[in-house]
């Protein structure tokens, strides 16, 4: 049995806020578990609420390599496994013409001289310790999430000529998925999963606090709620919390000491990425509460 | 299975917990119980999973109780849209288990003296210091609880929230063993005492006098913004309000009986014609990511629907840098068929929730179609298609057509026949091959005529023509519902109940 990374929950947390991630709950209990079930975390959620920057913070808390895998549509086998080095194996039977016998060559050709590693191949054979994060894995075909499935139930890759090749050590696995569409059974079943939603406002201003330097407790606390308060809008897009540090960052920059409605309008344009959801927001900004409950379709 | 209700379980006394932390018998049975709870309720749990829950409770020990229901649901629950589900199964089957979650009135007592205790530290010389000194929460009159509620929002102060949400409902709730109503009458009585409303009003009166006193006034972002503060506890403090009754209706009925009540379906499986007021928000939010999920697959699948016919001059052309060899064929891309849409919709207060979200959906992937058109009516017909162009926010184009469409001929009660008889003079020659019509209605006509030759007219000048019922099939034309007079003239009618149903159904459609 190798040894567990982490001793308890609580300590996840706390190296996890060493290196500036504050995680809740509900991440550091699910990284805790990751580890001593030796299974891959599933982590999805809205687009900017740190899915990937989890992956990077546990790699850096732990010490480990984080080896990365972007996921795009046509992602295959060569791209993703391992590919044969083909040129070389060209030059290779072109070098020694007719001085081997053919099983030699052959023997030689399929070769881990010859094989050239892909980021799951590399995972599986690093043998210090690495974290593995295979990013955006809605993005792929159905067909393509299988290959996948072996690394991911049994940290071992196949391949045919040279047989299977197993981890040398368990690696940290994260995925990342944006929702775009429905992933397999099969890989669901494989993995833990980790909805990152929207911080709660006390999260979220500890997290502009220690991402924004020098900004005062008074500034942070009103950003959380205001961005609380637009998120509870029907919006295109709600605010992630990239995007509200991005605000934090531009009031400090204007030198803004105290969030006014005016402040808040002419700035929306940083928080909301739609027009007409900056407009709802403005007009939200300077309305009274009652205002807003109009908006909502009740029944006729 | 073991009883479930065994007292000493229930209780979760200190000896108990023993048994309970390690994967023995209880704990196991518990255990399988809950999934198969989580099954009833309509979530995919498989073998394999519950496997991994069991290891998972292994590591992590039931007294945290946080990190407990996120170590299950990480193993259990692979879909967010089935978290409430989950959480309320969970509720019921864990509410009472753990010392700290008893079911002991004598240590709510205390727990409420000693956090006044604290409290009354804390803020020493505020109001209201000296008439809880007495202790117990029973010593205390309902006005003096209401102004500790008042005080405890105020502060944010949660954990006495929290003993005097238990207080209240142990006191206003009225819950007597064995009485047969429903956790809602509860906590519609608790609340009712509580009155919250004037809660939220003194609240903001007095955040008011407090920014006067300090020499300024509030502006009105600042007073959205302390009101959203204050709304927040206030749900806060009914979630655990609710978790409270919940609790002791579990102690009361046994678990079996109360996860039975309680159990929710997912979003996907509420019917749109009985949906809550609560189911329906839930619906809306499903909706948001249903539509992104549907657009990238419609547009993915026409993407790989793309091989047309031998591309011959492209082809040759490409031989040239293989020496005249034609080894590169090439293809004509197909145009991609986009079918037009147009939807018919009865608004009519039946199905009117019906017909939102279908509107919403089918506008909210509108780049999928070449063009939609929208037409509404309950006895009269009314075109709204102009109340979606260039707007960015369908939902608030869905509010204006529910509120300004022109749908009222006569009475305000459905008349299929007749909407149909008016969108046949007036728009039947817009509807041409490329056409899909989609009509959405209950077909509950009234007892009046059906007209059902314009559905035959339509059918012969359109792609094809749709029928969604929001009706369960097994009350089609019973009473005076006639859709299957309508039904023949269409390429298919079906059944539309829920999301599930209605994405089918869309996908279906590009």
């Amino acid at each position: 049995m190798t040894e567990y990374r982490f001793e308890s929950v609580p300590e996840v947390r706390d190296g996890l806020r060493k290196v500036d991630y504050l995680s809740d709950e509900g991440i550091a209990g699910i990284v805790y578990l990751a580890d001593r079930l030796k299974k891959p975390i599933l982590v999805e959620g809205p687009a900017g609420t740190g899915k990937t920057q989890l992956a990077k913070s546990v790699a850096e808390m732990i010490g480990a390599r984080l080896i990365r895998l972007q996921c795009y549509e046509g992602l295959d086998e060569a791209k993703a496994l391992y590919e044969w080095n083909y040129k070389k194996q060209l030059l290779r039977i072109q070098a020694q013409r007719g001085n081997d016998s053919w099983d030699e060559v052959e023997e030689d050709l399929f070769s881990d001289e010859f094989l050239l590693e892909r980021p799951l191949l590399e995972a599986i054979r690093a043998t210090e310790p690495v974290v593995l994060l295979i990013d955006e894995v809605d993005r792929v075909e159905v067909e393509t999430e299988a290959l996948l499935l072996e690394i991911l139930s049994d940290y071992q890759v196949s391949i045919p000529e040279l047989g299977t090749i197993e981890a040398k050590q368990i690696p940290l696995v994260f995925l990342t998925s944006n929702n775009t569409r429905e992933l397999s059974e099969a890989l669901k079943r494989r993995c833990l999963f980790l909805h990152i939603d929207y911080p709660d406002m006390e999260r979220e201003k500890e997290i502009i606090l220690t991402k924004v330097p020098d900004i005062t407790e008074n500034l942070a606390d009103q950003v959380a709620r205001i961005v609380r308060s637009l998120r509870q809008l029907e919006l295109k897009k709600s605010p992630s919390v990239s995007e509200t540090l991005d605000w934090a960052n531009t009031l400090m920059l204007l030198g803004v000491e105290q969030v006014d409605a005016e402040v808040a309008s002419s700035t929306a344009n940083i928080l909301l990425k739609y027009q007409s959801d900056i407009a709802k927001a403005v007009r939200e900004f300077a309305a009274d509460k009652q205002g807003m409950k109009a908006f909502a379709p009740g029944p006729k | 299975m073991t009883d479930h209700s065994d007292p000493a379980l229930v209780n979760g006394d200190d000896d108990n917990l023993g048994d309970l932390r390690v994967a023995g018998e209880p704990l196991l049975d518990l255990l399988n119980g809950f999934i198969g709870e989580l099954r009833e309720a309509g979530l995919p749990v498989s073998l394999t999973e519950n496997l991994d829950a069991m290891a998972a409770i292994r590591h992590i020990p039931m007294e945290d109780r946080e990190a407990f229901k996120y170590a299950l649901a990480a193993t259990l629950v692979k879909n967010n849209a089935h978290w409430r589900s989950f959480e309320t199964v969970f509720e019921v089957y864990f509410s009472l288990r753990g010392s700290k979650y008893g079911l002991d009135d004598d240590s709510l007592e205390q727990d409420l003296a000693d956090l006044l205790d604290d409290d009354e530290r804390d803020g020493a010389g505020d109001e209201g210091s000296g008439q809880s000194g007495q202790g117990g929460g029973d010593g205390l009159t309902p006005e003096e609880l209401q102004q500790l509620l008042y005080q405890a929002m105020m502060k944010g102060n949660e954990s006495l929230m929290k003993a005097i949400a238990r207080q209240a409902v142990k006191r206003f709730a009225g819950m007597e063993p064995g009485r047969p109503v429903g956790g809602t009458y509860y906590l519609y009585r608790t609340l009712r005492n509580l009155d919250l409303e004037g809660l939220l009003e003194k609240m903001m009166e007095q955040r008011r006098e407090q920014a006067e006193a300090d020499g300024h006034e509030l502006s009105k972002l600042e007073e959205r913004l302390e009101q959203d503060e204050y709304e927040h506890r206030i749900d806060a403090l009914k979630k655990e309000i609710e978790a409270e009754i919940r609790r002791r209706l579990v102690a009361d009925r046994g678990i079996e009986a109360m996860a039975k009540t309680l159990r929710k379906p997912l979003p996907e499986d509420v019917d749109f014609m009985h949906a809550s007021r609560e189911e329906m928000v839930g619906l809306r939010k499903a909706l948001i990511p249903l539509t992104r999920r549907l657009a990238v697959r419609l547009a993915r699948k026409r993407r790989h629907n793309r091989r047309g016919p031998l591309d011959f001059r492209r082809t040759v052309r490409a031989s040239l840098s293989y020496g005249g060899v034609p080894a590169e064929p090439k293809f004509r891309h197909p145009r991609p068929h986009k079918p037009e849409i147009f939807v018919i919709a009865d608004i009519s207060g039946s199905v009117a929730a019906f017909a939102r979200f279908t509107l919403m959906l089918v506008y909210a992937i509108s780049g999928q179609f070449s063009k939609v058109r929208a037409f509404v009516f309950i006895d009269g017909i009314d075109e709204v298609t102009s109340y979606f162009e260039g707007v960015e926010d369908v939902t608030e184009a869905v509010h204006r057509v529910n509120t300004e469409a022109d749908v009222v001929w006569v009475d305000g009660h459905s008349d299929y026949g007749h909407a149909f008889e008016v969108f046949h003079n007036k728009w039947g020659k817009d509807i041409g091959p490329k056409t899909t019509v989609i009509i959405l209605g209950d077909a509950r006509n009234n007892y009046h005529a059906s007209q059902s030759w314009v559905v035959k007219e339509m059918q012969h000048r359109a792609r094809h023509v749709y029928w969604l019922n929001p009706e369960p099939k097994s009350y089609w034309d019973t009473g005076d519902s006639i859709v299957g007079d309508y039904a023949a003239y269409t390429d298919g009618a079906y059944e539309c109940r829920n999301l599930r149903q209605l994405e089918k159904f869309v996908e279906k459609l590009a």
